[in-house]
């Protein structure tokens, strides 16, 4: 299903794919812009802080997605990134450090070196073993950030204020924040497209069709995926930067094993192999597990019905089964359904 | 570091290795015949446990508990099979994921809902319980070298089956190649399913094992799942003799890391930063073993030939 998807898909019918391309993304991107617009517009609004997790969220499934869908690199230790990330914030922030222009760059520079040095290690293993030799690394990582008891250990570290930019308390209001954190999901999306479209992509692409045969026509196949790897570590750190500084709070349990499965969800439920499948697949799991309890709590007083409204604490019971179905009849994730509704009303 | 602690911890550490073998053999036989990614295995050790408290509640009896709870799980996971998994075998390894974690979330969540969150007991059997004299200052509770030797003789029995029995010939033969196997005629689809079905009984099995010892709760099958995961991918996939020779190793270096990693940090470091650093490094043991293993043998110590 991985190598259908992604590869049927920037071959076939290249105007008219590339228009179909371009137009959900912006979409995407416009009504992200629009939501300030809308929902409470006031810092501190309780639709602000969400929605910017949800695009922190989406930067990293979307580097997730370069490696899992362009790369069938499915990596299990995602979070690390994340936690790292984060964790420069922190720590920087802990010595007096509050400026964006030093915290940006040792937070991608950390997750990058991370990635490189465990993707030495890792991209010798295939498959299910990729998969569980980055969860090592995770839990690797997950556990040395427990241990840093100057930094707060297992209880995480509470950040005094937000990153400066310049001196300037820019990212104190909610809106500025969440604009930057627009601007860096656009940012890692064009990017993103940008190296899955380039000659590089392509020879990415190519490893997870047939490594053999690349590495035959005589390209470094390795190096080609160590690269992609160490990009997407990096943008996993630009992520653990923004959600630092959109909790104000880091903890080892940005870098537990559950939050790498989340973003693999993410992305496999978004549709893989697409990119911006990914941000509707973290959009998609953060806002339902947000609101779920909260739906059914409100269906409960709707029916007055008493038993359907104390329900709402078992959400899960219903995103669980909700899951499997997605995966039962919604090949290709959200995206594939979409597509799917939109491919027959064309031809009606 | 006394003699007493290093006996008393390498028990236990076999005690562990014990379980996550009984885990892992399901584990690595779903995976490896059936090249099936059961997330959901952690979740079907943590209903043996809740099944064999409920049962210890109706019955008032351990051994009922124990067969009544075997057959509950058995049921149980026959049922996932046929309502969910059977649907997803020829899909892809993501899809396999995503599925397996959504009857997580449904089950940890329903077991909070039946029986509460609150963990529950269950009280060792009479005739078990209290200690025994191994050595001159070594008392060690009769429970745990129950659970040893149980799992012992199932690792015995699974070794016989898979060597010598018809079944066990299939289901080798399934791990080195499926397809093969179905293209000579054996209805591949009811192999999966006494695959499955056993692995499911023996998790359960490893649930009610625990219970005595553990606190029953909701989400106590994940930590194991993951650990379960790493001996497999240790022992290499599809390998029950991998299995086994990884699940001790992982029991005891896990063990015998945590109870002496900071006494062996002390060697050479000043007490204080030991005392911080040992618990990290004791919690990330495996995790190093299974990187390391993985580096010099990409397919695991005993990998299932033909793949």
């Amino acid at each position: 299903m991985v190598e259908s998807v992604a590869a049927a898909a920037p071959e076939r019918g290249l105007s008219r794919a590339r228009r179909a391309d371009w137009t959900l993304p912006l979409l995407i991107f416009v009504a992200f812009a629009a939501v300030p617009l809308f929902g409470g517009a006031a810092s501190g609004s309780y639709i602000l802080s969400l929605v910017t997790r949800v695009m922190v969220f989406a930067i990293a499934a979307l580097a997730l997605d370069l490696l899992v869908g362009f790369g069938a690199l499915v990596s299990f230790g995602h979070a690390a990134f994340m936690g790292l990330g984060a964790y420069a914030v922190g720590i920087l922030a802990a010595h007096g450090i509050g400026d964006a222009l030093v915290a940006l760059p040792v937070a991608l520079a950390a997750a990058m070196l991370f990635a490189w040095v465990t993707g030495i290690v890792c991209l010798r293993t295939r498959g299910v073993y990729f998969i569980m030799i980055t969860l090592a690394f995770g839990q690797m990582a997950y556990f040395t950030a427990s241990s840093l008891a100057p930094y707060g250990g297992d209880d995480g570290l509470t950040i005094a204020a937000r990153n400066t930019i310049f001196g300037f308390e820019v990212l104190r209001d909610d809106r500025a924040l969440y604009f930057v954190t627009l601007a860096c999901l656009v940012g890692a999306y064009l990017l993103c497209r940008a190296v899955v479209g380039s000659r590089f992509g392509r020879v990415f692409r190519g490893a997870r069709e047939n490594p053999v045969r690349m590495a035959a026509i005589g390209f470094e196949v390795y190096r080609y995926q160590l690269v992609g790897y160490v990009l997407a570590g990096g943008l996993g750190g630009l992520s653990g930067f923004l959600l630092a500084n959109a909790t104000e709070f880091v903890s080892p349990a940005y870098m537990s094993w559950q939050r790498s499965g989340e973003l693999i969800i993410m992305v496999i439920l978004g549709g893989i192999g697409t990119l911006h499948g990914a941000i509707v697949g973290a959009a998609a799991f953060i806002l339902v597990s947000e609101w779920l309890p909260e739906g059914i709590y409100q269906l409960g007083a709707l029916l007055q019905i008493r038993s359907v409204s104390d329900f709402a604490e078992h959400w899960k019971i219903v995103f669980g089964p909700l899951l499997v179905l997605v995966v039962l009849f919604a090949r290709g994730g959200l995206i594939g359904v979409g597509r799917r509704i939109l491919g027959r009303s064309g031809h009606e | 570091m006394s003699t007493t602690l290093f006996v008393v911890q390498t028990l236990n550490g076999l005690q562990l290795g014990v379980l996550l073998f009984l885990i892992a053999a399901g584990l690595t036989l779903v995976f490896g015949v059936m090249d099936f990614i059961n997330l959901a295995h952690g979740v079907q050790y943590m209903l043996g446990a809740y099944f064999a408290v409920m049962f210890y509640g109706l019955t008032g009896s351990f051994l009922a508990a124990l067969i009544l709870a075997l057959g509950a799980s058995l049921l149980f996971g026959l049922l996932l099979e046929f309502a969910v998994f059977r649907h997803l075998y020829d899909r892809d390894h993501l899809d396999h994921v995503i599925a397996t974690f959504g009857v997580i979330l449904f089950l940890n969540q329903g077991v909070k809902f039946v029986w509460g969150a609150a963990p529950l007991t269950l009280p060792i059997p009479e005739m078990f319980s209290g200690s025994v004299l191994l050595m001159p200052g070594l008392l060690y509770p009769i429970w745990r070298l129950v659970i040893i030797g149980s799992g012992l003789a199932v690792a015995l029995l699974l070794y016989l089956l898979v060597s010598y029995s018809r079944v066990g010939m299939l289901v080798r033969a399934g791990a080195t190649n499926a397809p093969m196997v179905s293209a000579l005629g054996v209805d591949i689809r009811r192999l999966f399913m006494i695959v499955f079905g056993f692995g499911t009984m023996l998790a359960g099995f490893a649930g009610i094992m625990i219970a005595p010892i553990l606190s029953v709760e909701p989400g106590m099958g994940d930590t194991i799942l993951i650990l379960a995961f790493v001996v497999i991918v240790i022992g290499g996939i599809g390998s029950i003799r991998g299995a086994f020779v990884a699940a001790l190793l992982i029991g005891l270096v896990d063990t015998l890391g945590r109870s002496f990693a900071v006494d062996i940090l002390r060697l050479f470091m000043a007490p204080s930063p030991a005392r911080t650093v040992g618990p990290a490094i004791a919690s990330m043991l495996i995790y190093l073993l299974m990187a390391l293993v993985l580096y010099f043998r990409p397919a695991g110590l005993f990998p299932a030939k033909g793949r």
